[in-house]
C-alpha cells in the first residue's frame, strides 16, 4: 500500500470570468521513506497539490474530482474537524518562508510541545524531551539552551530547520515540503536538503519536495514529476528524467537551465513554453537613435573605478554618537570595470553587492570613498543638476519586476519619462516614435505601450523596465538580480536579450547576482564578496577553475548541478 | 462553462468604461443592495441641493414671497395645512421644504470644501514627513499627535473663537463660511497625514521609486508623479467617512451658533431655530432638517464602508 496515493485529482478555482483548473488529471504516487521532487515553474500547480492534500485549498479554490488516500484512507472526503487531526499528526508541512512560518511570540519550545501535544498522547515531560531531541537532530547545537529561545533569535537557516523540527515533531509519514530552500543563501540550502534527506531516509518519512529549481530536485529527490500548467507532463526516476527526458517540456527545462561547464554564447530557447521572441532587430548604431548623440564623448580603457568605497547605515540613532549603532554594508571595496566589459559581483543575501549598485547610481551616498566614472569623481558633485548628465550614462534594472515599475502609469509614459526628463526628444512625436522603437529592441512590440504594467507576466515586465533603463541611451547598465525572480525559461530569454543588447550597443555592464551559474554565463570577471568585503576579482574562466578564495572555492562546491 | 484560462493571455477589456464596469469594485457595487441604495439616496439629496434654485417651490431668501400669514403651518396630511407648504412653514412663514433644500447647499458646500481643505494639507505634510523623514518628519508628526490630543470639534470651535475679533464683526459675515470651512479642515488633516505618511514609507522603498532617482527626477516631481497616485486609495476611503463627521460638525458648530450666520442657514443653524418651538408643539421646523441630516451622513458613512472594503483586496 502506498503512502500517499492521489487518483485523477482535479481542482478548479471558480471565479466571476469562468473556471480555472490549477490541476488536471493528476496521479501520484509515494512509499515511504521516498523523496518525490515536483517541479514545475510559476502557475504549474505544484503549491496546489500539496495544499489540496492538507485540505487547505485557498477559498474558492476546490476538489472537484479524483480522490486523495493516504496509507489507505481517503482524504479529501473528510469532514474539515478530521482534515485538521490529519494535519501535522500524519502531514507536516514544511513551508518556503522561514521567516513567517514561525509565531514570533512563542519560544520554540512552547511550539514544539503544544504542536506534540496537541497530536500525540505523552505527557509533558515526554513531549520535552522529544522536543529536545528533534531540536539536536535537526542539527542545531546546544538544543537545551536554544530551545528556550524566540524565533527571532535564530537566523534563517536555523530557522528553516526550527520548521522542520516542528514539521516532524508529531511523527508524520508524510511530509510536504513547499519550496523549503528558496529563500535561503546556497550555503545554507546545501545542509537543509542534506538534512531533510537523513530525515526521510531514517524515519522512513515520504516527502513531497516542491519546487522551480531543477539543481535542488536532481541532487535530492529520487522521483521527479515534471508539471505545466497543472499537467504532469512526464514522471520517472530522477537519474532518468534528468540524462534522458521524454517529453519536449523536460527538454526545453532542463536545457534553460544555466550550464556550469562551459560557456556558451546564447541559451537555448525554451520554445516550448512561450513563442520567444527573436532575436532584436539589428542595429546600426550610426543611424539608429540609441547610438546617435552618444554625446558623452569616446571613453577608453577603465570606465568605472570604484576605491575604498564605505557604506554604513544608521540602525540605531542616538543623539549622542557612542549609542548609535550602524551596519557596516560595504567596507573598503575597490574594483574597476572597462569599457565593454561584464562584469559581475557575487555573493550571498546581505553581502553588499546590491548597495553598491545602489551607491553607483546615486541611490544611496557613500560614507567615505570614491566612484570614479568616465574620469569624473561621482561623490563630489553638489546638486542634482549637477550630478544629471553623468546620471543618465549610468541606468539600472531591478529584481522584483513587480515593484519596479509604477502601476499607476502607462508602458508609453514609464519609458517615455527619462526621455522627457533628460529632454533627449525635441517633440512628443518624437518621443513617441523611440518609446516605439525601443520596445521593439526588447521584443515586446509598440502595441504594448498603451497598456498598464500589471496586463504582463513578469519576464515581460522585465523587458519594460529594460526598455526604461536604455532610454536614456546610457553606457553603463546596472543589473541588479534582474532574473531571480523568473522562471528558468524566462530567465534564459532575458539573459540573452541582455546579452544582444550588450554587444549592439556596446554597453558596459555592471552584473549582480547570487547564482554563480548565471554569472559564469554573463560575466567576463567576477567579483565574489562577504560581509561588505570585496574577497576576490578575477576573470570568469579562472574564477570557476582555480579560485585562490577559500570562499569562492566554498561556493562552487556548493553550486546545484544537474550531474 | 468550464474553461481553463493560461495566466499568460487573460483578455482585457477595450475602453475605460467597459473596464469599470466589468472590474471587481463595480461589481461588488452592484451586489450590495444596501450601497446602491446609500448611492441613490445621496444623488437625490445633492442633485436637490444643487438645484436648489431651480426645484424649491420657494426662495426662503426673497422675502417678497414671504408673508407672516402663513407662519407656523403644519406639513401637508394634518389640520390646518396649506398644500403650497409640504413640509409646513416655519415662525416667519418659511416653506420648511424649500429652507432645507438651500441648507442642504451651504451643509454640503462647506462638508466638501472642509475635506478638500483637509486632503490637502494633510496628504502634502504626509507626503513630505514620510519621503523626506529626519526633523521635518518629527516635527510635523509631533504637531500631528498635539492636535490628536484635542477633540477635533474643540479645536474648530477655537479656531473660529479666535478669528473672530480677528476679523471683527462686520466682514465676519461674509467671510464666515471660509472660516467655517478652514476650522473644520484643520481639525481634520491629521488623519490624512498620518495615513499618507505610513504609505509613503513603504511606497519610498520599492524599486520603482529608486528607478525614478537613477534617473535623476528630483524629489517633488517623485512625489507628485510616483508616490501620490500610489497612495491615494486610503486616502479616497478616509474622505468618505470624514465627509460625513465634517458634515455634522458644520451642523454641530451652527446649533451652537458660532456656525454660519444665520442670514444663510444651514441644516445645523434650521436645527437650532426649531428648536426654539419644539416645546410650543411646531415640531415640524426641527425635525425635518435633523432626519435628512441623519439620512445623508448615513447614506455617506454606509458608502465610505463599502469603498473601503471593495478597495481592500484582502477583503474581496
Amino acid at each position: 500500500m502506498a503512502l500517499l496515493d492521489i487518483r485523477d485529482l482535479r481542482v478548479e478555482f471558480p471565479s466571476r470570468r469562468g473556471h480555472v483548473v490549477a490541476i488536471e488529471n493528476l496521479t501520484l504516487k509515494l512509499e515511504p521513506g521516498e523523496i518525490l521532487g515536483v517541479v514545475g515553474e510559476s502557475g504549474a500547480g505544484k503549491s496546489t497539490i500539496g495544499n489540496a492534500v492538507l485540505g487547505l485549498l485557498e477559498p474558492p479554490g476546490k476538489v472537484t474530482g479524483g480522490e486523495i488516500y493516504v496509507q489507505g484512507r481517503r482524504l479529501d472526503t473528510l469532514p474539515e474537524e478530521s482534515k485538521r487531526e490529519v494535519r501535522g499528526r500524519e502531514i507536516g508541512m514544511i513551508f518556503q518562508d522561514p521567516l513567517t512560518s514561525l509565531d514570533p511570540l512563542k519560544t520554540i519550545e512552547r511550539q514544539l510541545i503544544d504542536t506534540i501535544d496537541c497530536h500525540l498522547q505523552v505527557t509533558r515531560e515526554e513531549a520535552r524531551r522529544r522536543a529536545v531531541a528533534l531540536i539536536e537532530a535537526v542539527g542545531i547545537p546546544e538544543p537545551e539552551i536554544r530551545i528556550k529561545q524566540y524565533p527571532h533569535q535564530f537566523s534563517g537557516g536555523m530557522r528553516q530547520r526550527v520548521v522542520i523540527a516542528l514539521a516532524l515533531c508529531a511523527e508524520p509519514d508524510l511530509v510536504i515540503a513547499d519550496e523549503p530552500t528558496t529563500a535561503l543563501d546556497v550555503s545554507v540550502q546545501a545542509q537543509i536538503l542534506d538534512l531533510m534527506k537523513d530525515l526521510c531516509k531514517s524515519r522512513k518519512v515520504g516527502m513531497i519536495l516542491i519546487t522551480h529549481d531543477m539543481g535542488v530536485i536532481a541532487q535530492t529527490a529520487d522521483r521527479i514529476c515534471v508539471m505545466y500548467r497543472g499537467r504532469v507532463m512526464e514522471t520517472g526516476r530522477t537519474r532518468e528524467v534528468i540524462d534522458a527526458p521524454t517529453h519536449d517540456y523536460t527538454k526545453s527545462l532542463i536545457s534553460a537551465v544555466p550550464r556550469t561547464d562551459r560557456r556558451v554564447r546564447r541559451f537555448p530557447l525554451v520554445t516550448y513554453i512561450e513563442a520567444a521572441s527573436a532575436k532584436p532587430p539589428e542595429i546600426d548604431l550610426e543611424t539608429h537613435w540609441l547610438g546617435k548623440a552618444r554625446d558623452f564623448g569616446e571613453h577608453r580603457d577603465v570606465l568605472l573605478r570604484v576605491s575604498d568605497l564605505e557604506m554604513r547605515f544608521v540602525t540605531r540613532n542616538a543623539i549622542f554618537e557612542r549609542d548609535r549603532r550602524y551596519l557596516q554594508a560595504v567596507d573598503s571595496v575597490g574594483f574597476e570595470i572597462k569599457t565593454g566589459e561584464v562584469f559581475g559581483l557575487v555573493g550571498e543575501s546581505g553581502s553588499g553587492k546590491s548597495t553598491i549598485a545602489r551607491l553607483i547610481t546615486g541611490i544611496y551616498k557613500p560614507t567615505a570613498g570614491r566612484i570614479e566614472f568616465a574620469g569624473a569623481d561621482l561623490t563630489a558633485f553638489k546638486s542634482r543638476r549637477e550630478a544629471a548628465p553623468w546620471r543618465r550614462q549610468t541606468q539600472m534594472v531591478f529584481q522584483d519586476p513587480h515593484a519596479s515599475l509604477n502601476g499607476r502609469m502607462r508602458v508609453s509614459d514609464i519609458i517615455a519619462e527619462p526621455i522627457r526628463f533628460h529632454r533627449l526628444a525635441a517633440t512628443n512625436a518624437e518621443t513617441d516614435r523611440i518609446v516605439c522603437d525601443l520596445l521593439d529592441v526588447v521584443g515586446l512590440g509598440a502595441a504594448a505601450a498603451k497598456r498598464f504594467p500589471h496586463e504582463f507576466s513578469g519576464g515581460q515586465r522585465q523587458r519594460i523596465s529594460i526598455a526604461r533603463a536604455l532610454a536614456t541611451r546610457p553606457r553603463f547598465l546596472i543589473c541588479d538580480e534582474p532574473t531571480s525572480a523568473l522562471d528558468v525559461s524566462i530567465q534564459a530569454q532575458i539573459l540573452n536579450l541582455l546579452k544582444d543588447l550588450q554587444e549592439q550597443l556596446q554597453l558596459t555592464m555592471l552584473f549582480i547576482s547570487h547564482d554563480l551559474p548565471v554569472i559564469g554565463q554573463m560575466c567576463d570577471r567576477v567579483g565574489v564578496m562577504r560581509h561588505g568585503k570585496l574577497l576576490e576579482v578575477a576573470d570568469t574562466e579562472k574564477l570557476f577553475h582555480s579560485p585562490e578564495n577559500d570562499y569562492t572555492a566554498h561556493l562552487l562546491d556548493l553550486m546545484p548541478t544537474l550531474s | 462553462m468550464t474553461h481553463s484560462i493560461p495566466p499568460s493571455d487573460v483578455q482585457v477589456p477595450a475602453g475605460r468604461l467597459r473596464q469599470i464596469l466589468e472590474g471587481d469594485v463595480f461589481h461588488s457595487f452592484s451586489k450590495s443592495l444596501v450601497t446602491v441604495v446609500s448611492a441613490v439616496v445621496i444623488v437625490v439629496l445633492v442633485a436637490g441641493a444643487l438645484f436648489a434654485p431651480l426645484l424649491a417651490p420657494h426662495d426662503p431668501y426673497d422675502l417678497t414671497t414671504i408673508s407672516l400669514l402663513d407662519a407656523s403651518k403644519p406639513p401637508v396630511p394634518l389640520q390646518g395645512s396649506d398644500p403650497r407648504f409640504l413640509l409646513g412653514t416655519d415662525d416667519q412663514g418659511r416653506d420648511v421644504l424649500s429652507t432645507i433644500m438651500y441648507g442642504a447647499r451651504i451643509s454640503l458646500a462647506v462638508g466638501f470644501s472642509a475635506v478638500l481643505f483637509a486632503i490637502v494639507l494633510g496628504v502634502t505634510l504626509g507626503l513630505v514627513s514620510g519621503y523626506l523623514g529626519g526633523r521635518l518628519d518629527a516635527v510635523i508628526m509631533r504637531i500631528a499627535d498635539i492636535q490628536l490630543s484635542f477633540p477635533s470639534i474643540l479645536i474648530a470651535l477655537l479656531v473660529d473663537g479666535i478669528s473672530r475679533p480677528l476679523i471683527g464683526r462686520e466682514s465676519h459675515e461674509n467671510i464666515a463660511i471660509f472660516v467655517l470651512i478652514f476650522a473644520i479642515g484643520i481639525s481634520s488633516w491629521v488623519q490624512y497625514a498620518r495615513t499618507v505618511r505610513s504609505s509613503t514609507l513603504v511606497e519610498r522603498e520599492k524599486e520603482y521609486v529608486q528607478a525614478a532617482q537613477v534617473i535623476g527626477i528630483g524629489p517633488a516631481l517623485i512625489l507628485w508623479r510616483h508616490i501620490l497616485p500610489n497612495v491615494m486609495g486610503p486616502v479616497l476611503v478616509i474622505a468618505t467617512i470624514d465627509l460625513a463627521i465634517a458634515i455634522i460638525t458644520e451642523a454641530t458648530l451652527s446649533f451652537l451658533g458660532v456656525g454660519v450666520p444665520p442670514t444663510t442657514p444651514s441644516l445645523g443653524t434650521l436645527i437650532r431655530i426649531g428648536n426654539d418651538y419644539l416645546f410650543s408643539g411646531e415640531w415640524w421646523i426641527t425635525i425635518f432638517p435633523a432626519v435628512l441630516l441623519v439620512i445623508l451622513v448615513l447614506a455617506i458613512n454606509l458608502l465610505g464602508d463599502w469603498l473601503r472594503d471593495a478597495l481592500n483586496p484582502k477583503l474581496r
